[in-house]
């Protein structure tokens, strides 16, 4: 069955317009892209200062403090990705639109990674560089990281569904998702400290890899079933 | 078969069937619980490597074996209650959690009190089995944070039914992940190929308190389930006869 054009858009010009509007609302408001980057930079800075500056300390604690920092700076933008949505109406319209609903909740988690994820795996090597990590090991942890981000914007989009209505929603978000998330964190910084130590390091990669692919073809319906709940 | 679990999902029904069986669970449970107590401190060989501080998986793998049961009742329901509704198994989801979490954390605490005789320190990070224990810790705490958060019933019980499940596809991989570090906690005993490897006297008091746990849950979670019916249930009219006449319905 085939519906004319102007009765309702395609899948992928439905998929494309959420993304470029969630594009478009960042870089109106760069506030909101750049903040959670100077969280994660400030985060990774405090542990230098409270461990100590010895370059063995840092070479130890360098990996998993990227990564915390990165986890933590996720939850930061997962709150807001439907709060503004919900609050002028525009979920409602999403909830309505004739594209399957599923289609849309992927959308709006990879502009989430694209707005936040992306950036936060660019600037990631300048954290790496300050707790001297060698090139190679900056490497990976910038594959680890694209992965690792990706899987928790898809993964943090289900928490944000879920708490979308809520008082309080913030800390409640980061109770729901930092348990799911834990696989993503210790194979994540497990790997960089292999890669660190010259280990092999495929194993964590081809794991974070696999996951993505999970949470890209389950969480959107997730995400969905929950947006429907809390708005209905 | 099918007429006897559609008539158990009526909570009216539900009430009066549980109220004949939670003394029988609550019974048979006791008897194995007491047996295996007595068996366990007294009748079962102290270990030849651990002495007497082995006795505490005695409390230690029902516990541990409960937590894990409970997540799985509780995704279960709430799968149920989502696909097809039924009002009965969102009130066990609900009621399945606290336990669950209280079972977990009665597994976390006799497993530390085990592991400073034996490894030196009350907790192991390295352990994969004490810290995916803890994540599920956190899990039910994330499920009982949420289903507080939402006022409303019925809402709660959808949402919540969603995290369960998010939660119960995640546990296999949570608990593969954790293994992934190198292990100290010694390996599967009951379980394996050729048979167990633990003298019957110390096996069968485990195998009483694993059974007699089980039924305790039981009696516990339809309890639970009880007093959840009764509060949603609130203002039906089998509820207001109940309290007025003090009777069952008829």
């Amino acid at each position: 069955m085939t519906e004319p054009d102007h009765i309702s858009p395609g899948l992928a010009r439905g998929f494309c317009a959420v993304i470029r509007r969630d594009i478009v609302l960042a870089w109106k408001r760069p506030g909101d892209v750049v903040n959670p980057l100077f969280f994660f930079a400030m985060v990774s800075s405090l542990f230098p200062l409270a461990i100590g500056p010895g370059a063995d300390e840092l070479a130890l604690t360098g990996p998993g403090v990227v990564w915390v920092a990165a986890l933590l700076a996720a939850l930061l933008s997962l709150n807001s990705l439907f709060l503004s949505d919900f609050e002028d109406g525009s979920l409602d319209q999403l909830l309505l639109s004739p594209q399957p609903l599923p289609l849309l909740a992927l959308g709006k988690a990879l502009a989430h990674w694209l707005i936040s994820g992306l950036p936060l795996v660019v600037v990631s090597p300048l954290v790496a560089i300050s707790f001297q990590m060698p090139a190679q090991t900056i490497n990976v942890m910038l594959i680890t990281l694209t992965f690792g981000t990706l899987s928790l914007s898809l993964l943090g989009s289900i928490g944000a569904a879920l708490t979308v209505g809520l008082h309080r929603g913030a800390a409640l978000l980061s109770l729901l998702i930092l348990p799911l998330a834990m696989p993503i964190l210790i194979f994540g910084a497990r790997t960089v400290a292999l890669a660190a130590a010259d280990d092999a390091v495929s194993a964590g990669i081809y794991f974070l890899a696999a996951y993505c692919m999970l949470a890209l073809t389950f969480a959107p319906f997730a995400t969905a079933a929950a947006l429907r709940i809390s708005n209905e | 078969m099918w007429k006897f679990i559609h008539k158990l999902a009526s909570p009216p029904h539900f009430y009066r069937f549980s109220a004949k069986i939670i003394p029988w669970f609550a019974g048979v449970g006791s008897i194995l619980v007491i047996y295996g107590t007595y068996a366990g401190l007294f009748l079962a060989p102290s270990d030849y490597q651990q002495g007497d501080a082995f006795r505490i998986i005695y409390v230690h793998v029902p516990a541990a074996y409960l937590s894990m049961m409970a997540y799985s009742i509780m995704a279960v329901s709430a799968a149920i209650g989502l696909i097809w509704r039924i009002k009965l198994s969102h009130a066990v989801a609900a009621a399945a959690a606290p336990l669950g979490a209280w079972f977990t954390f009665l597994a976390l605490v006799t497993g530390s009190v085990w592991g400073k005789p034996m490894w030196g320190t009350w907790w192991e990070w390295g352990d994969p089995r004490l810290t995916s224990e803890l994540l599920m810790l956190f899990l039910y705490i994330g499920y009982m944070a949420l289903r507080a958060a939402i006022d409303d019933t019925v809402k709660a019980d959808k949402a919540s039914a969603v995290l369960a499940l998010v939660g119960a596809v995640n546990v296999p991989i949570i608990h593969f992940s954790v293994e992934w570090w190198s292990s100290l906690h010694q390996g599967p005993t009951i379980i394996r190929e050729g048979g167990p490897a633990m003298p019957v006297e110390m096996l069968y008091p485990l195998l009483a308190m694993i059974l007699g746990f089980t039924f305790i849950f039981g009696a516990l979670l339809l309890g639970r389930v009880r007093t959840e019916v009764l509060f949603r249930e609130r203002r039906a009219r089998w509820v207001r006869e109940l309290v007025l006449t003090g009777a069952g319905p008829g």
